[in-house]
């Protein structure tokens, strides 16, 4: 079962269709102990930094999806659920005191894209619209796609270079457009599968896989673990 | 790089599309979400339903739509036309919608920008501005609501401005001069709008032949470009647009 975290923050009809599309079984849910026991947890989002962390922290949704990332869950973060990975984000900070702070999954603060890129040509932002992300290395999120492929963006802010990057866009400058938290199925991408037609479908479709087979190494083990008592029995 | 949007606009009423559908290949040319689907296939980026009902009967089968669209569709979607508040906005949103446009209402009440804003992000929230041009002055266009019916006198430049400063995550630009000609976009008002503010500009009105749709993202400088009769009645269909702005070096989806 796949987790979709709902924080009260925005309409999470279209991530949970898009994974029922690809084959998932799906729940939608605020409830803390339900995200601790999911197979594989997907935390969406559109909206603020601030009042997401906010949300997030005051229902006790914070540390169940750390807890679940932690007992090797797989994870995706979209669009302001990558953002909600890091350390923090400056978005509807309050002007004094410390910036609200993500899970801390990757490193770094997520801050406003600028309006003009290094030669001081000018971009819209918000950056809506349909852009290419670019990998270099092969990963399970990515498999039946090429890189350059086209996805939908929504967004004013980005996150910033890390470890985690694993693939990238360019508007006035290049970000990080995908992360993965190295060596763990931890991912958080800056676009809308949800939203991106056949790629989208595809890279959801992927992360149903993953989320499949690490349930199927629980149940397995699991299944051990019975087998191990019952044996002592 | 950030490709330009093509994107249909379907006049929706009473849960059907009407302003004249001909489209070949659907069993029922009147169902938004059909004729939606067949634009996702041929790469349209997103499209727009615009709600020219006014009733609040009609309404719920607009609320209807947009939640039936978010079950069938694949690509992002606006609704538009007839939000009051933004508890009406938080319906439509709730039901499914990416984001909505606001037109006549902002106008009247311009914190509903700012509200709705604040409450669904910058990037749900289009503000639609039907501009037509002030006789005798080439440089200024004055900004109709109620559907066109009744000039505000209110400068267009500068509401858009304003609706951007209020967090409007894109201005919605139909010149009342060119909508129905088939003159094509009038690209000296969609660029004076999409100089004047930092979001994006989709250009509306006008489109009659392929050609249009790349003369207003390069002389009016929009990011967007929308159309509906020329889609609907299958003239062109968005993957020969998307090939003809390709073709004059625009970035497109293909």
């Amino acid at each position: 079962m796949i987790v979709v975290v709902d924080y009260h923050k925005g309409n999470l009809l279209s991530v949970e269709r898009g994974l029922r599309g690809a084959g998932a079984e799906v729940v939608v849910s605020d409830d803390p102990a339900q995200v601790r026991a999911a197979d594989a947890v997907v935390l969406p989002g559109v909206g603020a930094f601030a009042d997401a962390a906010a949300s997030l922290e005051e229902l006790g949704l914070g540390a169940a999806v750390a807890d679940a990332v932690a007992a090797g869950a797989p994870f995706l973060g979209i669009c302001l659920g990558m953002h909600l990975m890091f350390e923090h984000g400056t978005e509807h900070a309050p002007e004094a005191g410390p910036l609200p702070a993500g899970l801390g999954l990757v490193s770094g603060t997520v801050g406003l894209m600028p309006k003009t890129d290094e030669a001081g040509a000018a971009y819209k932002i918000p950056h809506v619209g349909w852009n290419s992300v670019e990998w270099d290395e092969a990963d399970p999120l990515f498999d039946g796609l090429e890189s350059g492929e086209y996805f939908y963006f929504t967004h004013s802010f980005a996150a910033p270079e890390s470890v985690a990057t694993i693939g990238r866009t360019t508007h006035s400058v290049t970000f990080p457009s995908a992360v993965r938290v190295p060596g763990h199925p931890v991912w958080g991408v800056q676009f809308h599968p949800e939203k991106s037609s056949d790629a989208g479908a595809r890279l959801l479709a992927n992360f149903v896989t993953v989320a499949r087979a690490a349930a199927g190494r629980r149940g397995a083990a699991a299944t051990m673990a019975e087998d191990t008592v019952l044996s002592k029995e | 790089m950030l490709t330009k949007r093509v994107i249909p606009c379907l006049d929706v009423k009473d849960g059907r599309v009407v302003k004249g559908v001909n489209f070949v290949g659907l069993r029922d040319a009147g169902d938004p979400i059909e004729l939606a689907r067949a634009y996702d296939e041929q790469r349209a980026d997103e499209v727009i339903f615009l709600d020219i009902t006014a009733t609040s009967d009609d309404r719920a089968t607009t609320v209807e739509l947009a939640s039936h669209a978010s079950a069938e569709l694949h690509l992002p979607y606006c609704v538009g036309g007839g939000f009051r508040s933004v508890a009406d906005i938080r319906t439509m949103i709730a039901a499914g919608a990416d984001k909505v446009s606001v037109n006549s209402a902002a106008v009247a009440n311009p914190d509903l920008i700012t509200q709705a804003a604040r409450a669904f992000g910058t990037q749900a929230i289009l503000v639609a501005i039907d501009a037509k041009a002030v006789p005798g002055n080439p440089n200024k266009w004055e900004v109709y609501v109620a559907g066109g019916r009744k000039n505000t006198g209110i400068d267009a430049v500068e509401w858009a401005r304003e609706a951007a400063r209020r967090g409007a995550g894109e201005i919605l630009l139909t010149s009342m001069d060119r909508d129905g000609s088939r003159d094509g976009f009038d690209c000296h008002l969609t660029r004076t709008v999409a100089r004047a503010v930092d979001i994006p500009v989709i250009a509306s009105g006008g489109v009659g032949k392929l050609e249009h749709f790349a003369e207003g993202i390069i002389d009016g400088e929009a990011d967007a470009v929308l159309a509906a009769s020329v889609f609907h009645f299958g003239e062109l269909t968005v993957r020969q647009v998307k090939e003809s702005m390709r073709a004059a070096a625009i970035p497109v989806r293909l």
